[in-house]
């Protein structure tokens, strides 16, 4: 068998295997809860035999190895059992929300990766350049955000309209332009001289208050922009369009985060291609800087690409939990919340379960890409 | 995780916060030896002071780093002496709801009356108090078990390590509402269950947590220098485990660790404001950050900025822990450049 | 061959940042090249010679600049051509070939892409007539299944291969000029020689000029029609190559060949019955399921120098590492002064470890860089004899001595502040600081310049013969085994080929490929690659354990 197939198998088993026992885990997490489920249900006045014939019904009197292949057994066809808050069955529950999920997870995914691979591969390139110095820092504070503050600035500047919202990103703009030319004088740097920094940044900044205050005088709504809705109202019903529209914020803020990430590591791994001998010898070859990155780095970077891009891709799972509830998103991220708060203890084992499994594919996937792309794999001795 | 062995990483091998797994490989580049020096040539320049390196490393610093420094000397003073510092008390209700900022009260009430300026100040102390502990706590932890995998090896190594991979294999903010729902219960079915019985789950949960990425990255930077030569030399003179961790691999992996920490109080610190922010990290009516965003979420749909005060407050004080490890992990790398 | 000037550089300087400084790496050197003439540019590491070389086709690395004089090639001044011009003339009228070959070939395409490249990118051939070139050179030089192998990607190549087919590569576009750095460094000594072969071969029959750049003088002579000597980015010496190897002017010159030119004291053979103080007897050792080693047996008595030689993947280093206890070995037994040895180190008593001791070959990685020099020395003489405070301070005091380095100057250094002659010293003096019997030597002068390597050499030499002690010298360097041992084990695919005195291994009648190996070592004769290369067509040796 070819190296590759034999190794995609492995991985493959490995992967299902580690899904096995994390979902051991979570079944035994729930387990250890305290009390008696059918009793937390019923409450305090049931009788006795109804907790016991309650009991019965949910299955609790088997003994919990039995428990676990049932549910892991329901699980694998799709069936979780029932939320014990609602009586709803969870799968469906689960089939809407983990459809909006994924959307959602899409959305940012088809901003973020085109966006940060060509900003990772510039910045590579034009090296500690004021260019790359500046994605250093924007991407360097992006990453140190938590999810709900700029979720939350988001929706002040572009949904509830706050005043002087885009004063203060360009006011950001321009403490960093600032730093740079103070650090640029310091060290007897040249300044670019096709783009005088510190004049551009005083020019920009100025521009953009004066628009502001008169735009803000006569035309108030205009002075903060309420385009989109904060609160992302989706149903089954909702035109592709108007889901577009209403997850446009949520998605946003799930770009914003992911890219810097995304982009930084871009960056490192070609600067470590850059680095290599044969591409260092393509010059001495005396081929052009473009060929130079596109016939010799890109095909050696492919594989360094698709890691860095499924690891976010799985780094998106966590991200959106928290977007999901600042923007009342129906996922299964705001559903797990939910749950949590509510004691609902089989709707939080299946969204556990969920992610779980799609972060170990996820993962599983970027393995299997990163030996396909191999060339030292692909073309065994 | 290097792209230039023959055996790709497996599943397993995998950071959940994407950005560690780049900043662990520039940590771990910072244990390569210096280049050979082959030559009889003169012998180089005596090693200057370390007083002198230092001095010169902070002036050549970048701005970012200083804004950085200058921003973590700020918070740790606030955090250190919150009560010299704030107007009214924690849990002091001292007027209605939502109140506007006036002359009182500089940056208005919150959704139960309390002073906003105080809350956050007293939150620095918790916060940071709580973000502090938890990184040093899985510090030791996956610090300890890394050393002691990357020096024992074998089968110890490779129990371990699989342990930890799968650990690794759920998500650990999805992990953590998991362990804090079955905490929590626990602890709310107690007879008058102190508050800071909470806080202590919660502390303890994310240290198990986050100590598997410090294993992670221990083990590999104590695997670079285990391989060395003189670590050899050490252990074929009779050398005990101890001897070899304290002497040989702690002083050589000085460097890398403390950048990690840095990372570490960062993700840590994110992880449990986002935690309080879901409403399962630190409980009222404790001062923090992240459950105050939660409290005054409210405010932002009419306009007000105030949720983004504690928002900001956790957003600067991680920015700036990161340009200051930014910083340290160029020095060491840029050498290179 | 003419008296046109091909590369005229004058006056070259080139410096290097460190830090935030520049320093110097080229001191203003002169250097001419006339058509079809081979240069040879020789020098230590850090001389400059690699620098010189790519000044040679107007580059720099990353973090140098050319800092002043002029680079004329063929009438036209490359230090004020803009990089359009020089970028035509790289790969088209000057060419490179570097030392590694694995890591200089693209591992995403197929060699002969990557050969048809220059000339289609240069608009010398179009791709069909570039790709039937590439086989046309891939025979001259000797590769195997020349009209296939092009099709391979370089990760399924063997390393003598693939640096011939980057020479191949090197000449598509039939240059002027091609500069060879370090090409064979890298490879064994057998199969260094069909390289060197191939080289002269294609630099002759095209009348290419060409810069060829090593540490080896024996290798340069063999190669080159001139020789330029460098030294800390001086020039040393330049002379014609036969004038050169019968009559250098200068001291250092000399020194060049120092490690050749060391012979060590003479010793008396030792008693038929007296007990050796290492002894293997029959070691089978494997790494997992891979046998590394098979029935290897050898002894080493008192005061004796046993050297084990071989290739990479001989085993030679595993053999140290089942004496040490390293790596228990799955049958037989390591007998210390006739008691046999725990197998595993761990089961060693502690004077049973302090008696055989190790000396690193990389410097660097053998000295624990957050460590001063005297706790390096000093704490084996803790650890073993138990000595502390100033009695201690005394000891390391001492052997400071004994290796000839000032104790006061370096007790309080770190190895950071040393040099690798110096590091390497302290290596010794950390080995002796045990007071053992038994010292292995693993492959400790190769990382270092023949001076130094002299000097080490010496060092060890004088401590054999002061302090009786019995060495196991590995090395794959046999110039190194003629000046230090007085028994030789010969070692190849783990296995013992050949063992004996030094003076009966080194006439023959010999093993096959003790022949081999001992032939396949440059001697200091420009005619010696031909006479070689006529001697094996003759008698139908193989070229080398490559091609065999």
């Amino acid at each position: 068998m070819h190296p590759i197939a034999s190794m995609a198998l492995k991985r493959l088993g490995l992967g299902l295997l580690t899904l096995l026992v994390v979902s051991i885990i979570i079944f035994s997490a729930v387990e250890m809860l305290p009390g008696d489920l059918a009793q937390e249900i019923l409450g305090q006045s049931a009788t006795p035999e109804t907790v016991a014939a309650f009991r019965k019904e949910l299955g609790l009197d088997k003994p919990p190895v039995e428990r676990y292949f049932d549910w892991l057994g329901g699980a694998v066809q799709g069936d979780f059992g029932k939320s014990l808050a609602s009586k709803r069955e969870i799968s469906d529950l689960m089939s809407t929300r983990l459809g909006n999920t994924l959307f959602l997870a899409s959305f940012a995914a088809i901003l973020a990766v085109p966006i940060s691979i060509v900003l990772g591969l510039l910045a590579a390139l034009y090296r500690n350049t004021w260019f790359d110095r500046m994605i250093n820092v924007l991407t360097l504070s992006s990453i140190s955000f938590p999810e709900f503050f700029v979720a939350y600035i988001l929706i002040l500047m572009l949904a509830v309209g706050y005043p002087f919202g885009l004063i203060w990103v360009l006011g950001l703009i321009g403490i960093w332009f600032l730093m740079e030319g103070v650090g640029s004088f310091r060290d007897g740097r040249k300044i670019g001289k096709t783009f005088p920094v510190v004049p551009a940044l005083f020019a920009l900044i100025g521009a953009a208050f004066i628009a502001n205050v008169f735009i803000g005088y006569w035309k108030p709504q205009l002075a903060g922009v309420t385009a989109f809705p904060s609160i992302s109202n989706i149903s089954p019903g909702t035109s592709f369009g108007e889901r577009l529209e209403r997850s446009f914020l949520p998605a946003l803020t799930l770009t914003l985060v992911v890219t810097a990430h995304m982009m930084r590591m871009t960056r490192a791994a070609i600067i470590n291609l850059l680095a290599s001998p044969y591409i260092e010898m393509a010059r001495l070859k005396g081929m052009s800087p473009l060929r130079v990155i596109v016939t010799h780095a890109l095909p050696n970077a492919l594989a360094p690409i698709i890691n860095v891009v499924a690891i976010n891709l799985a780094y998106l799972i966590t991200g959106v939990v928290v977007v999901e509830v600042v923007f009342v998103y129906p996922g299964v991220g705001q559903l797990m919340v939910d749950s949590v708060t509510k004691r609902d203890v089989t709707v939080v084992q299946a969204c556990c379960l969920i992610f779980a499994a799609t972060y170990i594919l996820l993962n599983l996937l970027a393995d299997i890409l990163a030996i396909a792309t191999n060339p030292r794999l692909l073309h065994p001795k | 995780m290097t792209d230039t062995t023959n055996e790709p990483t497996t599943i397993i091998h995998r950071s959940a916060n994407a950005h560690e797994a780049q900043a662990t490989e520039d940590i771990v580049a910072m244990t390569d030896p210096t280049a050979a020096s082959a030559d009889g040539a003169a012998p180089r320049v005596e090693q200057e002071s370390k007083w002198k390196t230092l001095s010169r490393a902070f002036r050549t610093a970048p701005l970012t780093a200083w804004f950085g420094m200058i921003v973590i000397a700020i918070y740790i003073v606030v955090a250190l002496f919150a009560p010299l510092f704030a107007p009214f008390g924690e849990r002091e209700i001292i007027g209605a709801q939502f109140e506007e900022p006036n002359a009182t009260y500089m940056l208005g009430t919150d959704n139960l009356g309390r002073d906003m300026l105080s809350r956050l100040i007293y939150a620095a102390r918790n916060t940071v108090g709580i973000a502090l502990l938890t990184t040093f706590i899985s510090f030791m932890l996956g610090g300890f078990l890394g050393m002691l995998a990357a020096t024992f090896g074998g089968w110890v190594d490779q129990i371990l390590s699989r342990i930890i991979d799968v650990l690794m294999s759920i998500p650990s903010l999805i992990f953590a509402l998991l362990a804090l729902t079955v905490a929590n219960t626990w602890i709310g079915r107690m007879d008058n269950p102190s508050p800071w019985l909470y806080t202590a789950a919660l502390i303890v949960i994310m240290a198990v947590l986050d100590s598997t990425r410090v294993f992670r990255l221990t083990r590999a930077v104590a695997m670079n220098i285990v391989v060395m030569d003189y670590v050899e030399a050490a252990r074929l003179r009779g050398e005990g485990l101890w001897y070899i961790i304290r002497r040989e691999i702690l002083p050589n992996a000085s460097a890398p660790l403390i950048a990690e920490f840095g990372l570490r109080f960062c993700f840590v610190f994110l992880t449990i404001s986002a935690l309080s922010f879901l409403g399962l990290g630190v409980q009222p009516p404790t001062a923090d950050w992240g459950s105050m965003v939660r409290d005054n979420a409210t405010l932002i749909s009419f306009g007000v900025a105030v949720p983004l005060y504690p928002a900001g407050a956790i957003a600067l004080l991680t920015v700036a822990v990161n340009f200051v490890v930014d910083w340290m992990l160029h020095r060491s790398s840029g050498l290179k450049d | 061959m003419s008296d046109d000037i091909l590369l005229k550089m004058r006056g070259v300087k080139i410096d290097g940042k460190t830090g935030d400084d520049w320093l110097p790496i080229i001191k203003g050197i002169d250097l001419d090249l006339r058509r079809g003439e081979v240069l040879g540019l020789i020098g230590e590491s850090g001389a400059g010679k690699s620098t010189m070389g790519l000044a040679a086709m107007g580059y720099v690395r990353g973090g140098c600049r050319i800092s002043g004089g002029s680079i004329e090639f063929d009438g036209m001044d490359l230090t004020k051509a803009g990089e359009a011009k020089r970028r035509a003339l790289r790969g088209k009228r000057i060419a490179y070939v570097a030392q590694s070959a694995a890591a200089s070939f693209n591992p995403a395409h197929r060699l002969i892409d990557q050969y048809s490249e220059a000339p289609v990118k240069h608009s010398v051939m179009n791709k069909s007539a570039a790709e039937e070139d590439a086989v046309d050179l891939y025979r001259r030089l000797q590769l195997p299944n020349p009209d296939e192998i092009g099709f391979r990607y370089p990760h399924q190549v063997s390393g003598g291969q693939l640096q011939r087919a980057m020479t191949a590569m090197a000449m598509s576009c039939r240059p002027d000029l091609i500069i060879f750095d370090e090409p064979t460094t890298a490879l064994d000594v057998t199969t260094q020689i069909e390289v060197l072969a191939a080289i002269r071969n294609a630099v002759a029959q095209f009348g290419t000029a060409a810069i060829y750049i090593t540490h080896d003088l024996a290798v340069v002579a063999q190669m080159a029609d001139r020789i330029m000597v460098l030294r800390y980015g001086e020039l040393v010496e330049e002379a014609p190559t036969r004038e050169m190897l019968s009559a250098p002017t200068q001291d250092y010159t000399k020194s060049l060949w120092a490690v050749r030119s060391f012979k060590a004291t003479a010793k008396p053979k030792p008693a038929a019955d007296a007990v050796p103080v290492v002894s293997l007897r029959n070691i089978d050792a494997a790494y997992g399921p891979v046998p590394v080693l098979h029935g290897v047996s050898f002894d080493i008595h008192k005061g004796r120098t046993v050297a084990v030689v071989g290739e990479s993947g001989s085993g030679k280093s595993t053999a140290a590492r089942v004496i040490t206890g390293l790596l228990p070995p799955s049958s037989g037994e390591v007998l210390f002064n006739g008691q046999v040895l725990p197998p595993n180190f761990k089961r060693r008593s502690k004077d049973q470890l302090r008696q055989a001791q190790m000396i690193y070959q990389m410097a660097d990685t053998a000295l624990n860089p957050k460590q001063r020099i005297r706790d390096i020395i000093g704490r084996p003489v803790e650890f073993y004899l138990g000595l502390k405070g100033r009695a201690r301070d005394e000891r390391v005091r001492e052997l400071l001595d004994l290796i000839e380095m000032e104790p006061d100057t370096f007790a309080h250094r770190y190895p950071g502040e040393l040099s690798g002659g110096q590091k390497q010293r302290i290596g010794i003096a950390r080995a002796l600081a045990a007071d053992p019997e038994f010292i292995i030597c693993d492959e400790v002068t190769s990382a270092l310049d023949q001076l130094v390597a002299e000097g080490i050499l010496r060092l060890l030499d004088r401590l054999q013969g002061e302090l009786d002690l019995a060495y196991m010298f590995i090395t794959h360097d046999l110039a190194t085994v003629r000046a230090i041992a007085d028994e030789v084990v010969v070692m190849q695919h783990g296995k013992v080929v050949e063992q004996g005195p030094k003076v009966e291994m080194f006439t023959p009648p010999h093993h096959s490929y003790t022949d081999l190996l001992l032939s396949s070592v440059p001697e200091m004769d420009p005619d010696w690659l031909t006479n070689l290369l006529d001697e094996r067509i003759r008698e139908g040796k193989p070229l080398s354990t490559e091609d065999a």
